[in-house]
């Protein structure tokens, strides 16, 4: 998805209001965003404190900065700068994480972002977690405020149509309830379902954004009543599933069913792959599969 | 500025704090001097501030006041319910105050920002940050410094207050910077120091021209002019009306230097 990203940015170089800033990451992946930013364009070596005031400096004079690193060195590490520095005086910074939930996989946990959102949500920040290349181009377009734009790894099988983007959209049909997918997860519930039966799977909603503002009428009329099943990449503290719970509370909405799968951490105390965490904690191809196939 | 304006304002800033019986008055006279020079004979129109320190918010509020930029009405509610003027600056409210500053080592990289800005937008716009001597035992202002110095920043100008006393022992008792001003020079930035209250020495700090970052560490006494001239009891506690009376009478004996 970075390359996607990198490619949305090219499009939008020629906004001189644009700024890019990385910590010295995005080796194979920036250098045509360095070439299309030009002077707009810097690297603030390696330190994450530093890039955050830099930022909010620049954007306090009017830019509107994309400050790029790997999630965790952005979001954890000058969380107090984020916070004092950028979202009490709402500036327009773009924090752009690559590698959301377990997407360094082998790299360890230390690269991991697991509670990214909840920690971002508790700041105020908006959350923008694309699900599919094609979605850069629209998200990186609307950024007034604090922002955060998780990337991971675009994972829908090639050919599968994607209706046009929008922070809430049905990608998929069925009759078997709601599944809700946070992000890139939605790509991995279209592989997993895309050839089951019609009635067998449930209808995928791909969540590309998270804030109860931005959810359509449509899927609140859908929820009373229907199996729901919440897939995030994510920690279940303050993440999407403990968000819509809350917005049911308060809307008086009760889903038949419940079903929340979601980061567990590192339940053998062993690392792997993406895809390895990602069975461990029941959100791969095979386990939403056989979560529809196995248990209808 | 006149004679009267700086000691009227001082007063004004000592009375402020004691009607709100506010603590860190300490570091806010020992860097008065350096913010009434700045506002009143240095700073352009456009040019940009950032409080560092943001606990010596009063010296910030009232070098404001005493160009009129905040109103007699609006210094009465300091530290008070229903505010514009907390203790810390919310960087709200008031245009000069640009960003929320309390939490030590955000102001530099604030500023860098500022000043890298300027210079992308081709603007002449100059860019001044006030620190504590203190906060240069946080990391986040070496990582701004050797930012500003790989970018050459020459617009930006880092004064630093350097009264040498922190929240609980001297600088050099808590965890010492040493030579402060060798550290900062072998970052690269070009290192100027002056008396802290001198305000012609000041100035030419200020005048000074470079192509290099400029820092100008200042020699300051803290809690200047009070019974608790020196002493780490200025850095948390409020003015008792003796204390008040004391540091008053200090002050309209004050020789501007």
């Amino acid at each position: 998805m970075r390359k996607a990203f990198a490619e949305a940015m090219v499009e939008a170089a020629s906004d001189p209001s644009l700024f890019f800033f990385t910590v010295d990451v995005g080796f194979m992946a920036l250098e045509e965003v360095r070439d299309a930013f030009g002077d707009r364009f810097v690297n603030a070596g390696i330190a994450e404190q530093n890039l955050i005031g830099v930022s909010a400096g620049m954007a306090k004079e009017g830019y509107k900065v994309f400050s790029y690193s790997i999630a965790p060195f952005l979001y954890a590490r000058p969380f107090e700068q984020i916070r004092n520095d950028i979202c009490f005086s709402k500036l327009p910074v773009c924090l752009v994480g690559n590698g959301g939930g377990y997407a360094y996989g082998h790299m360890g946990p230390t690269h991991h972002a697991l509670e990214d959102c909840a920690a971002m949500s508790a700041l105020g920040v908006r959350i923008l977690v694309p699900a599919f290349d094609e979605d850069l181009g629209e998200v990186i377009k609307g950024i007034f405020g604090p922002t955060y734009l998780r990337l991971g790894y675009d994972a829908r099988p090639a050919g599968s149509f994607i209706p046009a983007y929008a922070p809430w959209r049905q990608v998929l049909d069925g009759q078997n309830g709601l599944l809700v997918a946070l992000g890139p997860l939605a790509g991995v519930a279209i592989a997993a379902l895309a050839d089951c039966e019609f009635q067998k799977r449930p209808a995928v909603w791909a969540v590309c954004e998270l804030g109860e503002g931005v959810v359509p009428h449509e899927f609140w009329e859908r929820v009373p009543s229907a199996n729901l099943h919440i897939f995030e990449e994510h920690i279940a503290e303050g993440g999407l599933g403990m968000q819509l719970s809350y917005s049911f509370l308060k809307k008086g909405i009760q889903p038949a069913r419940f079903l929340h799968r979601h980061a567990l951490g590192y339940p053998s105390g062993t690392y792997g792959s993406q895809e390895f965490h990602r069975k461990q904690c029941g959100l791969d191809h095979e386990s939403i599969r056989n979560l529809f196939l196995k248990n209808p | 500025m006149e004679k009267k304006t700086f000691i009227e304002s001082k007063i004004f800033l000592l009375k402020m704090h004691a009607n709100a019986n506010a603590g860190h008055i300490g570091g806010n006279l020992s860097c008065f001097d350096s913010i009434m020079v700045l506002f009143h004979h240095h700073l352009a129109i456009h040019d940009r501030f950032v409080l560092s320190k943001g606990h010596s918010a009063g010296a910030f509020y009232i070098a404001l006041w005493s160009l009129g930029k905040i109103s007699d009405s609006e210094i009465e509610t300091f530290c008070k319910d229903d505010t514009k003027l907390p203790g810390h600056p919310s960087g709200t409210g008031i245009p000069e105050l640009m960003f929320p500053t309390g939490s030590l080592g955000h102001g530099p990289s604030l500023s860098a920002g500022l000043a890298l800005a300027a210079k992308k937008q081709k603007n002449h716009r100059k860019v001044y940050c006030l620190c504590s001597d203190g906060e240069w035992q946080e990391g986040s202002c070496w990582e701004a410094l050797i930012f500003a110095v790989h970018q050459k920043l020459d617009n930006l100008t880092i004064l630093i207050d350097q009264n040498k006393l922190q929240g609980f022992g001297t600088t050099d008792e808590v965890i010492s910077c040493c030579d402060l001003q060798t550290r900062l020079s072998s970052f690269g930035a070009k290192v100027l120091t002056c008396d802290g209250h001198d305000h012609a020495a000041i100035l030419r700090a200020l005048e000074c021209k470079t192509d290099l970052p400029k820092i100008i560490l200042l020699n300051t006494v803290k809690g200047k002019g009070t019974l608790f001239e020196n002493k780490l009891e200025s850095h948390y506690l409020p003015l008792t009306p003796k204390n008040l009376e004391f540091s008053m009478a200090q002050t309209m004996r004050t020789q501007v230097p």
